[in-house]
């Protein structure tokens, strides 16, 4: 009883640490990025100087950036604007930024890993109603923006409060029918048993994943969970360039800090569900749970440790693929007008995705049940 | 092992709070409030006593209260929007007039 | 579930019920209200309707609670100024009543049967078992509400429509 106890917080820490981590990495990310993408140096001016060169800390690159924007952003002075609600000013950022950090709980990391004569799931919470989380907390997620503007007592913020909440409340709709067509094809909401259901081949060589049983879902998800956490080209609520920064201009220091790891976290966790339901989480192609099985009847043994580590390895690189790709979107494309966005939520997504959920229902019900 | 009468229990005691809600405040947005709640005591009413009773048609139940929770909240919320736009005020007091 | 986890979500609950309709802010109330949502969807799940309890979290505590939130914005509603004075006897005798009427429900309804005794059939509170009886037992009571909703949609549309011609922007927080 306790072991299991101190496995689980073990699990339940290590999914924080790497996701808030990511979370710093990807703010610097970000910035070179867009760098890189519009042909400039981006953020180098960040070094250890003074008192820290001359005592021999070495200059680490990237690292002072990643570290020096946080460290900024915390010790910044926290302001609550007059007449503002301070109870909810206080409260919307941490509002926000609970529910996407809750969700990690029940991604599916690695398959077991048998240590100690027991079998852990490499999953922080083995819930057989995983999906159903997931859109739940997505759902509890709208209530930070929301306050976080109307608290603010600004005409602007609350305009980009209402913005978001609207948006947010239109594209949960379409990442709901997304994944309601991932649901049926797996017959299960568990996310653990739908990556092992991404497992082997077809015609011997290419990997089963999700994406090649569903693409229209892939796509509906990835729109859907770009526009839910409000980034390029659907980021009208906190556009930079009218509302100043929308629902959170009056918020600074740590608070914004707060709203900036909700930003960035979010971005993950799309990046982690189009992982999961789509391009097999965890799976290595041709990894098996005793070893590799190449298609040209190699075979490679391999002890369990070795092939869990593989899976969370090959997990991380999907993930910071997928954080790459949005990053890459958000970067390109132009900003959505808001009557486009919300004519594309409820035009075009939600349609798309009940016919898909319909074309889905039929190639079920004719392969006789679940892949 | 929680018994089923812990369960009425709490559900009463949330229904009487929805009551005092909606007798005490005069602000008709609470009083939708209280309304919800008292909707909710009863949901878990129902779930406890189907959980009792191993039957599942306490769940179907309750799912079709929360659906026509969902559909009166939406159709009340607009009533009163209607409301305000000529009266400017959300007291249920001082909307007390069949005509204006 | 075990006992402690009951009553703190018991309590929970009932401290979050007070503060709605205690609260002088509306948006406080709200807020109170889902607290007391997700708690009584924690209690669903303990009870073993895994599914329902979700679905409470969702539908009720995620969509129908901002749309009590929208409207609060849209009438720019402020702390209720007359919740101090006023009407001292009408809220006396109101929470007489309401002691009352917890009373008399207590005295009942703690005498339910105690079945939760019996393990609960397997996959109680699946999504299967829910959706075949929604679908199979239940039907035209499902159809019957998906035409609620579409009446509700239209209804409220119609009638929170703006009449043609005037205009009327939001106010923000505060603003006086």
């Amino acid at each position: 009883m306790l072991t299991e106890l101190l496995i689980a917080a073990i699990k339940v820490i290590a999914v924080l640490v790497v996701v808030l981590s990511l979370g710093l990495v990807l703010m610097w990310f970000e910035r070179k990025g867009s760098a890189l993408i519009q042909d400039r140096v981006g953020a180098n001016r960040a070094a250890v100087t003074g008192l820290g060169a001359r005592i021999g800390i070495p200059n680490l690159g990237f690292i002072n950036t990643a570290l020096a924007d946080p460290i900024k952003m915390f010790t910044k002075e926290d302001m609550v604007p007059e007449g503002a609600d301070h109870f909810l000013h206080t409260l919307a950022p941490f509002l926000s930024l609970l529910p996407v950090l809750i969700t990690f709980a029940v991604i599916p990391f690695g398959d077991t890993l048998r240590a100690g004569g027991m079998t852990i799931n490499l999953q922080a919470a083995d819930l057989n109603v995983g999906l159903l989380y997931v859109l739940a907390t997505i759902g509890i997620g709208v209530y930070g923006t929301a306050l976080g503007g109307w608290a603010s007592n600004n005409r602007w913020a609350l305009l980009g409060a209402i913005r978001a909440s609207a948006q947010m409340i239109s594209y949960e709709l379409a990442l709901g029918l997304a994944v309601i067509a991932v649901v049926m094809t797996y017959g299960t909401l568990d996310l653990q048993a739908i990556v092992r259901g991404q497992g082997g081949v077809w015609f011997g060589w290419l990997p089963r994943w999700g994406v090649m049983l569903q693409p229209v879902a892939f796509i509906l998800l990835m729109t859907a969970g770009m526009a839910e956490s409000k980034r390029v080209p659907f980021d009208l609520p906190e556009s930079e360039s009218e509302l100043v920064a929308g629902y959170f201009t009056e918020y600074s220091g740590g608070k914004h800090a707060a709203f900036m790891l909700t930003d960035f976290v979010e971005v993950i966790l799309v990046a982690a569900l189009a992982t999961t339901l789509f391009f097999g989480g965890w799976q290595v192609p041709y990894l098996y749970r005793d070893g590799f099985h190449l298609p040209g009847g190699a075979f490679l043994a391999l002890p369990n440790a070795a092939v869990a580590i593989f899976g969370v390895v090959a997990f991380m690189i999907k993930l910071v693929a997928f954080c790459w790709l949005q990053i890459l979107i958000r970067w390109t494309l132009p900003r959505f007008r808001y009557d486009q966005l919300m004519r594309l939520g409820w035009k075009g997504l939600v349609p798309l995705g009940l016919l898909n959920v319909l074309a889905t229902a039929f190639v079920v019900v004719a392969f006789g049940g679940p892949h | 092992m929680v018994p089923t009468g812990y369960y009425m229990a709490l559900s009463a005691a949330l229904f009487a709070i929805g009551v005092a809600g909606v007798v005490l405040r005069r602000n008709v947005i609470v009083m939708f409030m209280s309304i919800e709640l008292m909707l909710n005591a009863v949901n878990l009413a129902f779930v406890a006593l189907g959980r009792g009773f191993g039957s599942a048609d306490g769940q179907v139940i309750v799912f079709f209260v929360i659906t026509v929770a969902a559909a009166e909240a939406a159709v009340g919320l607009a009533i009163m929007l209607a409301i305000f736009r000529s009266r400017e005020t959300v007291n249920a007091d001082e909307i007390n007039l069949m005509r204006w | 579930m075990p006992l402690w986890l009951f009553g703190f979500l018991a309590a929970l609950s009932i401290v979050s019920a007070l503060g709605v309709i205690l609260q002088a802010n509306p948006v406080h109330s709200l807020l109170a209200l889902v607290m007391t949502l997700l708690a009584v969807a924690v209690l669903f799940i303990g009870l073993g309707a895994v599914t329902l309890g979700f679905i409470q979290a969702i539908v009720y505590a995620g969509a129908i609670m901002i749309l009590f939130l929208f409207v609060i914005w849209l009438l720019n509603l402020q702390a209720e100024a007359g919740m101090a004075g006023g009407r001292l006897a009408g809220k006396f005798f109101g929470a007489i009543a309401a002691a009352a009427l917890m009373g008399e429900l207590f005295a009942i309804l703690s005498r339910a049967p105690s079945g939760a005794n019996l393990e609960a059939p397997a996959g109680y509170g699946s999504i299967h078992n829910l959706a075949m009886l929604l679908f199979a037992d239940y039907l035209v009571a499902f159809e019957v509400t998906s035409f609620l909703l579409l009446a509700a949609v239209v209804g409220s549309v119609a009638l929170a429509r703006r009449p043609a011609g005037s205009a009327a922007p939001p106010r923000a927080a505060g603003s006086r």
